[in-house]
């Protein structure tokens, strides 16, 4: 067990129903490609090791330093953007996506800095209206600048040849899936999510990482303890930021587009906050369960509530409750209880269960 | 520290009045003073005038019961767009059903149908508020972490609800017939609705700083804002206070987003959370907690907005952003810091 150890940082499930759900998700990812045929069951998968990574550096913020940040989708898109804008510019080879990456990534810290020293000293209220009101000026930045940003459309670019569909690594299918771009790039995905959550994983479990739990828990005894509380949420922060800027590479590079309606819309902020919160503040393991059940819920829970709204149709009101765009309503109920009951989420839950037997 | 000095009690001003520091309301008057030079058409400066000045005082309209409750309670209601939302639906519903005399050609027919909607607005959004302030925000006092999720919360669910009711779509929401167009002093073009917009925000500002400076009511409002602990200990139940202040800013926000909506002519569901943002700006920039700061603060965006719309459209997208930036670089507290005890 020790290299597992040193590789999850010796932060386990700590519960049987936790581990075997994560085992569960790691498989189910891991042999994606092989296990589901259909693009659409792929391009889910994709977007779980996506948002999986995302959320956790959220999680990194909220659950572990107890600051909330309303500005996690800008640095996403600003990931996109870079790698969007450089492989249109530059050409799609490696290099422009490697530059892209590195661009991006000095950009975010570069702001998230900024906007660290601005606001992270004063209180959490303070630095969240000053996030979401600098999120919602670049949104509107990304839109208008339609010559750099390709404005509300977005842009779609070319990937290097390696990863288009078209390219195919072997001859002969492997497993009766043929080794495409879209598996290779799939696996580029799953890996570096993987590396990243391992790797946030690692710094939760650090002393540093201890040292954002006592701000969290309490800042003013941290401070008195000698922790200057400002340099560690800011780091942090910039952290966090660097995280969710390869992440949006990740994603831009699977969807072979960015837009702000696949990065920068408000819509995904919110999405990101049900998924940490459902899935439980203050654990990576949380994280990893609330996105992967939030997008699966997303892609597939609506074709069930179409069900139940046609099934209700007739009744007053009710059809429109569980119209397919309203289950937003009920992730947002959800959200409330979890905030108010279940603080530690579903992770929480699954970690008491034994607890409450006794 | 400085210790500011009491001002003496005399007779007939028993209630203390508020300091007012006069630098940030000079540099209001110095930014309209200098845009009249760079615009250098009377006629144009006049008009973006009025039209900064309008939209300032729905800004304000709707953030000041925001920030008052801020000052008040330590809570911050990130789902106060939700209000503004509630307003400009109701108005809708209500303008519908008074569509026959709103779009009369008679001046006092269309008040009589702009009246009505704009109080039904106001009422529903206090409603909806107190609601809010019992089942939502109650239980989460003094959590600041928590407040902020729970509030976004509410906010996801509400909007889903809003288009439960209302549905989806863009609702048209049309000026009164009267209040339509713009008529000409000179060659000077005033939009008659946005005269509306500053008479009621002008009237709203007014009203606020009678009952703060005035009643007694205020001012345990203003001590609470100061000292809520020791507004405790006089035997006040600052609670009950709260929650009046919480409901009062409710229905302030919806008739912010009543007007607002009519200002544009249409609501959509994400009316609320658009303002939000402009609304947090100015409550940041005035300080929070600040009803002075609020109110200085609402002008300089709704003005700097619109002259730097004039004058450099690309960078208008950012000058809200800028004028925060530069506000916190001069007074990192905002313009009128509120001094807690």
């Amino acid at each position: 067990m020790t290299p597992l150890r040193s590789l999850l940082s010796a932060d386990f499930p700590r519960s049987r129903a936790l581990a075997a759900v994560l085992a569960c998700t790691f498989f189910a990812l891991a042999f994606a490609p092989f296990l589901f045929s259909s693009t659409r069951a792929l391009d889910v998968a994709a977007k779980v090791c996506v948002f999986i990574v995302l959320v956790a550096s959220y999680d990194l913020l909220l659950g572990y330093t107890g600051i909330v940040s309303f500005a996690h989708t800008m640095f996403f898109g600003i990931g996109g953007y870079g790698v969007a804008i450089a492989a249109t510019r530059l050409g799609a080879s490696w290099p422009s996506v490697v530059a892209g990456t590195v661009g991006a990534l000095l950009v975010s810290v570069a702001l998230s800095l900024l906007v660290g020293l601005f606001s992270l000293r004063v209180k959490a209220i303070f630095f969240a209206m000053v996030t979401l009101a600098v999120a919602s000026f670049f949104a509107i930045l990304a839109s208008q600048l339609s010559n750099i940003t390709g404005g509300e459309d977005g842009m779609t670019f070319k990937v290097p040849e390696m990863l288009r569909p078209a390219y195919s690594l072997f001859e002969d299918p492997i497993l009766g899936v043929s080794i495409s771009g879209k598996v290779i790039t799939y696996y580029l995905v799953f890996v570096v999510a993987l590396a990243l959550f391992l790797a946030l994983l690692r710094v939760v479990n650090s002393p540093f990482g201890r040292v954002l739990l006592a701000i969290r828990e309490n800042d003013f005894r941290a401070e008195a303890l000698g922790y200057r509380t400002v340099v560690y949420r800011t780091v942090a922060n910039c952290l966090g930021a660097a995280v969710a800027t390869l992440s949006g590479v990740l994603y831009a590079l699977w969807l072979r587009y960015t837009g702000p309606n696949t990065t920068l819309d408000f819509s995904i902020m919110v999405d990101i906050l049900l998924m940490v919160v459902i899935g439980g503040m203050g654990t990576m393991y949380g994280a990893a369960i609330g996105a992967t059940l939030f997008i699966v819920a997303q892609s597939y829970l609506q074709d069930l509530m179409k069900l139940a709204s046609d099934a209700a149709q007739g009744i007053p009101l009710l059809p429109n409750l569980l119209h397919p765009d309203r289950w937003l309503l009920w992730m947002g109920v959800l959200f409330v209880v979890c905030v108010y009951y279940f603080p530690l989420g579903i992770v929480g839950r699954l970690r008491d269960m034994p607890a409450v037997r006794k | 520290m400085t210790h500011p000095t009491l001002p003496a009690a005399t007779a007939e001003d028993s209630l203390p009045r508020m300091r007012m520091d006069p630098v940030p309301i000079l540099l209001l008057a110095a930014i309209v003073a200098l845009a009249f030079f760079l615009i250098g058409s009377t006629s144009t400066w006049v008009t973006l005038t009025i039209a900064g000045l309008a939209m300032g005082l729905l800004v304000f309209v709707m953030a000041s019961g925001l920030t008052l409750v801020f000052g008040l309670m330590d809570v911050m209601n990130f789902a106060h767009g939700l209000f503004i939302a509630i307003g400009a639906y109701m108005a809708t519903s209500a303008m519908k059903a008074f569509s026959g005399p709103a779009s009369a050609d008679s001046l006092i027919s269309n008040l009589g149908a702009l009246g009505p909607s704009l109080l039904a607005a106001m009422l529903v959004a206090a409603l909806v508020g107190l609601f809010f302030e019992r089942v939502i925000i109650r239980p989460v006092y003094g959590q600041h972490l928590k407040q902020i999720l729970i509030t976004t919360g509410g906010m996801i669910v509400a909007e889903q609800l809003i288009h439960v009711f209302w549905g989806p779509d863009l609702i048209p929401l049309p000026r009164p017939e009267t209040l339509r167009g713009s008529f000409l002093v000179g060659d000077i073009a005033i939009e008659k609705f946005r005269l509306v917009a500053v008479v009621i925000g002008l009237a709203v500002f007014a009203g606020m700083s009678l009952a703060l400076n005035r009643t007694r009511v205020g001012l345990l409002v203003r001590a609470g804002v100061e000292n809520k602990e020791m507004v405790e200990a006089m035997g006040y139940r600052i609670r009950h206070l709260f929650v009046a202040v919480f409901v009062a800013g409710s229905a302030l926000a919806g008739l912010g987003g009543a007007l607002w909506g009519m200002y544009q002519e249409n609501v959509t569901v994400h009316i609320g959370a658009q303002m939000m943002v402009l609304i947090f700006i100015v409550i940041i920039i005035g300080g929070l907690g600040s009803v002075v700061g609020c109110f200085v603060g609402s002008l300089l965006v709704g003005l700097i907005a619109n002259y730097v719309g004039f004058l450099s459209p690309k960078i208008a997208l950012g000058s809200n952003i800028l004028l925060m930036m530069l506000v916190l670089f001069w007074r990192p507290q905002g313009l009128y810091p509120v001094n807690k005890q």
